[in-house]
């Protein structure tokens, strides 16, 4: 049924896509790689082998040790308790009903789709006031709330799906609503529980806005920040930027590979609301 | 028995549970704090002229009727739509015409090359903007292309350039979200009975035609979502402009989102800054309404 001309089509399409998709994530490795000081723009193989001395200069020049550790706190802290927090939220949402519930669930939708910008800027000067700015605080609590709104939207709908049947069983045990929640469902919720948080990740990791806000403090930058700067102060090392690219993407992409239904089961499913 | 059937019913799922609201608490809380009320505050600033230091003074709805007046605030709005073929239009485009093409294959190492086209959706922006940055510069890879193939007179400084600097920008965001409505309508392609093509072929059908009755309905609810994901993704824009260009050169990359902070941030409007972030919210919610309305044919 299927003509060859067809199969070729279709295999040449994607291996020209996968290839446009993969050249600037070779660029940079590449160039991560490269001499510095080279001017070619990569695409090429490194002369003289791999060049690893520019990671431990974006490492030890770049102070990417110190935002490494920050954004590996920043990102711990909102994980953890977006986590936690957004279980227990879509538990009650998903099981119980309470008066109310239908409105304060919505709350929490309409968080999907408002845009950061539209809350930068009191939250700046609400912090500054608060004298918050500057610290680990003022990225890790709007985070914690923007997280929020995948999270229990997310977790919601899993607990909505968990089957009624093991609910019951568990409470003719006489179990209460906190043990049936983490020593029943929450074990039995891995994916779901285990696409939001790589998200989550993903999402604090990658946050720029808020850090180039919140932050003016050197030590306390985050590593898209770093970069940031370091791309305005150091323009003409390509290979040093390239490598700080490189620390900042792989993290991600490590998780991402491991794990890639889960990052974009997450990712696509962030858009479909009621 | 008695009992246990009371007590079962009274502690049916579903049923009235005040410690429900105990569960919910501690989210609603941080969420209520960090996100809901500072955009309440971001729709009170809006209505003010406040310089971020001195006494604001009421504007009442004198900051909105600037985002039509001022030139300065109309051409980031403009832009942002200009952007939206690039990251909207043009993805969806593409990833429906190569889904048609490819629809009626099994493809096999699909993991691979799914891995592969959803890697930028992964990245930072920050890193996105900075290897594009390279890219795209006047000894960049695109200019050695040209020149190499015989082109040496399209070479251009792309960034830099008042007519080319948003095409290219915006060709950064079909990069980006090409390879996730790919994945989408690949996805849903599969998901199409056979039957339906085999159907169309018997009744003559062309590719084309095939394309409008068979795939193209079959694709319905993964255009809508992608639609939405690459319009909010395209509005909210801020990191690639800010890495890129600072919307840059004069105003000529200047977004919506790049334009609350520069105001906020770095001119003192602040009520000004908070206009455009409502209105930004504002124009969001109305386009991914529309869209669900529209693509999906949703009834009210």
């Amino acid at each position: 049924m299927i003509s060859r001309t067809e199969r070729g089509a279709t295999y040449a399409i994607l291996t020209l896509f996968a290839v446009i998709s993969l050249t600037p994530v070779i660029g940079i490795l590449s160039t991560a790689f490269g001499r510095q000081g080279a001017l070619g723009t990569g695409f090429s193989l490194p002369e003289g082998g791999l060049h690893w001395g520019n990671f431990a200069d974006a490492w030890t020049r770049g102070h990417f040790a110190t935002y490494l550790s920050n954004s590996l706190l920043v990102t711990l802290v909102v994980v953890v308790v977006t986590a936690v927090l957004a279980i227990l939220a879509g538990y009650a949402f998903g099981v119980m009903s309470f008066p109310g519930s239908t409105v304060l669930f919505y709350l929490f939708v309409i968080g999907l789709t408002l845009p950061q910008e539209a809350l930068v800027v009191p939250l700046y000067f609400d912090l500054r006031y608060v004298e918050l700015t500057d610290t680990y605080w003022a990225l890790i609590l709007p985070q914690i709330a923007q997280s929020l709104a995948f999270g229990v939207f997310w977790l919601r709908a899993y607990f909505r799906g968990s089957a009624r049947s093991v609910i019951e069983a568990a409470r003719l045990d006489g179990a209460s609503t906190w043990t049936t929640l983490w020593w029943i469902l929450v074990p039995m919720g891995r994916p779901a529980i285990t696409t939001m948080i790589v998200i989550t990740f993903m999402w604090t990791w990658n946050e720029f806005l808020m850090a180039l806000v919140m932050i003016s403090n050197e030590s306390l930058r985050t590593v898209p920040l770093g970069l940031a700067f370091f791309q305005g102060q150091h323009t003409a090392e390509t290979s040093l930027l390239a490598a700080a690219s490189v620390l900042i993407a792989l993290p991600v992409v490590v998780v991402y590979v491991a794990l890639q239904r889960r990052f974009i089961e997450g990712i696509l499913t962030g858009a479909v609301k009621e | 028995m008695t009992a246990l059937r009371d007590r079962y019913r009274r502690r049916a799922p579903g049923e009235p549970r005040a410690i429900g609201y105990l569960y919910v608490l501690p989210a609603l809380a941080l969420y209520g704090v960090f996100l809901l009320y500072p955009f309440g505050q971001s729709v009170w600033l809006s209505l003010l002229h406040w310089d971020g230091l001195t006494r604001a003074t009421w504007a009442g709805f004198g900051n909105y009727a600037d985002l039509f007046t001022d030139p300065s605030l109309r051409a980031p709005f403009v832009h942002a739509l200009v952007l939206l073929l690039f990251y909207a239009a043009l993805p969806v485009a593409i990833g429906l015409l190569l889904a048609a093409v490819m629809s009626r294959i099994r493809v096999k190492g699909m993991t691979f090359f799914r891995t592969v086209l959803f890697l930028p959706q992964v990245l930072a922006m920050v890193v996105v903007g900075v290897a594009w940055r390279s890219i795209l510069a006047p000894d960049g890879l695109l200019n050695d292309t040209l020149k190499a193939v015989g082109l040496g007179s399209l070479t251009r400084a792309w960034l830099g350039d008042y007519d080319w600097a948003l095409p290219a920008v915006g060709a950064v965001g079909t990069w980006v979200e090409t390879g996730l409505c790919m994945v989408l309508f690949l996805a849903g392609t599969q998901r199409i009975p056979r039957e339906l093509y085999e159907a169309a072929r018997i009744d003559g059908a062309g590719a084309i035609r095939e394309f409008f009755s068979v795939t193209l309905p079959g694709l319905r609810a993964e255009t809508a979502v992608a639609l939405t994901l690459t319009i909010v993704a395209g509005l909210r824009n801020f990191d690639l402009i800010y890495i890129t260009t600072s919307g840059g050169p004069g105003n000529s990359t200047s977004v919506p989102a790049y334009e609350v902070y520069h105001r906020a941030f770095e001119t003192n409007q602040v009520g000004s800054a908070a206009a455009v972030g409502v209105a930004l919210t504002v124009l969001i919610f109305a386009l991914t309404v529309t869209v669900s309305r529209l693509v999906e044919g949703r009834r009210s």
